[in-house]
C-alpha cells in the first residue's frame, strides 16, 4: 500500500463568513475525499463540519464542491486527481451555508412539498395496482434518484439567481413531475389536475434551458434532461403551444391526458 | 453620486449573502472553457460558410449534384435542373438568392433543435459557459418568455425538416444519372451525397419532439406496441443526436463545398461507374 501527503483547500466558516483553509493530509490507495475530510476531523480539524452517511453513493448527504466541480465526497476517488495538485472542497454554493461543509437544503424540501402526489385511481386499492413493465420503464429511471440535490445545486436558473428560486423548481422536482405523469395510473387529471399546464405554469418550467449539467452531475445516472425535462416540455408544449394537438383532441374527443 | 451612475448591484448568486462567502466565480481547475470554445468556432466556421455560400446565388448545380443549400429551389431565378428539385412556388417576384427561401426551414430546426439550444447557450450566451460556472447576467428568464418562448414551435420545424430531408434524397437519387441525365451513373460525390441524405435523416429521426410524437406522450406503451416501438427506435438515436447533428452539419455542408468546386472547375467528379 502507498502513501502519500496530499494538500487541500477546505472551505471553513459560517454565515456570517469564512475561507479557505490550507490542510495536508496523509491519502492511502484506495480512498476517496470524504476519508480525507474524516482524517481530519480525527487529527487536525475536530470541529469540522460535514453532512455525511452511507459512504457508498446512496444516501446523497456528502454533497460538495470538489475542485469547483457538484460531487458526491464518497464516490470522488483520490487516484483521479494529480498527486502535485491541490483538492479544493467547499459546501454547495447554490444553498445557503450552515457551517464549513453543511448547507441548508431545505429549499429542495419545500419544493418537494409543493409537487402534488401520485393521485390513485378511484376503485383501485392498495396492493390492487397492476401495471406493464413497459409502462413504468421510464419512471424508474427517475426513482434511482437519491436527493443528493447536485443537479439542484449546480442549475444555474438558481444558483446564478436567487430571485428564481421562488418560480423554478430545479431539475429534480420537475423529474418529479414528469414521473408522476408518465405514470400509467396516476389519476391526477380525472382529479382535476393538468400536470404539464402545472409543470410550466407552476413549478417553472420554461425557465430550463436545457443546458444539460443536471445531468452531467447526476451520481446515479440519470439522463435527467433526454429523459425527463425535454419529455416534460415536449408535454407541456402539446397543452400550452400546439393547436395541432388541441384540436385533434377537440375533433377526435380524446381526454387531453393522452392515452 | 456622479450623474449616470448606478448604484452597486447587491451581490446575488454564488455571491449572494447567505452562500458560503467565496469570491470566485468558479474553482473548476479543469479546462472547462474548451467545450464552449470549441462549440463556438465550430457553429461560427458553418454560419460564415452557410451565409457565404447562401448568398452568393451561383454554382450550385454541377449535373447530376445539386447544392443541399439550394434544394427545393423554390423561386423561378433558379438554375434550370433537369428532373432537378425546381419547384417554381414563389414566383418571378423573388429577386434575392433562392437559397433563402429554403434554408430558413433547416435553419429553424437547428435553431430550435434542443441540442443546439444548449450548445449555443451555453458557447454563445454564456448562460452558463459550463456547469458551476457563474454566469455574467443579472437576470434570467430562460425560456418563459418572448422570443425565447418561441423555443416550444420546435415541433413545427421539425414538421418542415421532414419533407426538405425527402427532397435531399431525391437528389441523391438523382446523382445516379451523369452529367447528361443518363441513369447508371455513380461518382465520388454520389458518396458524399448518401452519407449526407443517411445522416440528415438519422439527425432528424433522432430530434427529441420526433421521439414525444412517435410515442414519448402515450402514458401506456403497452396499449400501443407500434408506437412504442418506434418510439425504442428513435430513442436509440436521440442518444446519438449531438453526433448526429454535427455530422450532417458538417456533411451538408461538404456537400455544397463538392458542388461548388465542381461547379467553378476546381476539379471533376471521379467517376465509379
Amino acid at each position: 500500500m502507498t502513501t502519500y501527503d496530499a494538500r487541500f483547500r477546505i472551505w471553513r466558516g459560517d454565515a456570517d463568513g469564512g475561507g479557505l483553509r490550507d490542510f495536508t493530509v496523509e491519502v492511502h490507495d484506495g480512498e476517496v475525499v470524504l476519508d480525507i475530510v474524516h482524517r481530519l476531523q480525527a487529527t487536525e480539524a475536530p470541529d469540522l463540519a460535514v453532512r455525511w452517511n452511507c459512504k457508498a453513493g446512496k444516501c446523497g448527504s456528502c454533497s460538495a464542491e470538489v475542485n469547483g466541480r457538484p460531487r458526491l465526497m464518497c464516490m470522488t476517488r483520490m487516484s483521479v486527481f494529480d498527486r502535485a495538485e491541490t483538492v479544493t472542497i467547499t459546501p454547495l454554493r447554490a444553498f445557503p451555508v450552515v457551517r464549513d461543509l453543511v448547507t441548508d437544503v431545505s429549499f429542495n424540501y419545500r419544493k418537494a412539498r409543493e409537487v402534488p402526489a401520485f393521485v390513485p385511481p378511484e376503485g383501485v386499492g392498495p396492493g390492487e395496482y397492476r401495471m406493464q413493465q413497459v409502462d413504468v420503464d421510464r419512471s424508474q429511471e427517475f426513482r434511482k434518484c437519491i436527493e443528493c440535490f447536485l443537479c439542484q445545486d449546480t442549475c444555474h436558473v438558481v444558483r446564478d439567481h436567487e430571485e428564481n428560486k421562488e418560480a423554478f423548481a430545479g431539475p429534480r422536482f420537475l423529474m418529479r413531475v414528469a414521473e408522476l405523469d408518465m405514470h400509467p395510473l396516476d389519476a391526477a387529471a380525472a382529479s382535476g389536475l393538468d400536470r404539464r399546464r402545472a409543470a410550466q405554469e407552476e413549478h417553472g418550467l420554461g425557465y430550463c434551458n436545457i443546458t444539460k449539467c443536471c445531468t452531467e452531475v447526476c451520481p446515479e445516472g440519470i439522463r435527467i434532461t433526454d429523459n425527463a425535462l425535454i419529455p416534460l416540455k415536449e408535454r407541456a408544449a402539446d397543452r400550452k403551444y400546439d393547436p395541432l394537438v388541441w384540436l385533434g383532441n377537440r375533433i377526435l374527443r380524446r381526454r387531453p391526458d393522452a392515452p | 453620486m456622479a450623474t449616470g451612475t448606478r448604484p452597486p448591484r447587491p451581490p446575488s448568486g454564488v455571491h449572494g449573502a447567505s452562500r458560503a462567502a467565496i469570491g470566485a466565480r468558479h474553482l473548476r481547475t479543469d479546462r472547462w472553457w474548451l467545450a464552449p470554445a470549441g462549440t463556438a468556432a465550430g457553429l461560427l466556421a458553418f454560419v460564415a460558410y452557410s451565409t457565404w455560400r447562401a448568398f452568393a446565388n451561383a454554382d450550385y448545380y454541377a449535373a447530376p449534384y445539386v447544392s443541399p443549400f439550394y434544394s427545393p429551389c423554390l423561386a423561378e431565378n433558379c438554375q434550370e435542373m433537369r428532373g432537378g428539385p425546381n419547384l417554381d412556388l414563389v414566383g418571378s417576384w423573388w429577386g434575392l438568392s433562392p437559397a433563402l427561401l429554403i434554408l430558413v426551414f433547416p435553419l429553424g430546426f437547428r435553431l430550435t433543435c434542443y441540442y443546439y439550444r444548449k450548445a449555443y447557450y451555453r458557447s454563445f450566451w454564456a448562460s452558463p459557459p459550463a456547469c458551476a460556472v457563474a454566469e455574467p447576467h443579472s437576470r434570467y428568464t430562460g425560456e418563459t418568455r418572448f422570443p425565447l418562448v418561441l423555443q416550444n414551435l420546435h415541433r413545427y420545424f421539425f414538421y418542415a425538416a421532414v419533407p426538405v430531408a425527402a427532397v435531399l434524397t431525391y437528389d441523391t437519387v438523382l446523382t445516379f444519372r451523369d452529367a447528361d441525365y443518363a441513369w447508371g451513373h455513380m461518382g465520388a460525390g454520389t458518396l458524399l451525397f448518401l452519407l449526407n441524405a443517411a445522416l440528415i435523416w438519422a439527425y432528424t429521426l433522432s430530434c427529441h419532439s420526433c421521439r414525444h410524437i412517435m410515442g414519448g406522450r402515450l402514458r401506456h406503451f403497452s396499449r400501443h406496441p407500434v408506437r412504442y416501438r418506434l418510439w425504442g427506435w428513435v430513442s436509440r438515436l436521440n442518444a446519438r443526436h449531438m453526433q448526429l447533428a454535427w455530422a450532417s452539419l458538417v456533411s451538408v455542408a461538404a456537400c455544397d463545398l463538392y458542388v461548388y468546386l465542381l461547379a467553378t472547375g476546381a476539379f471533376t467528379d471521379p467517376r465509379i461507374f
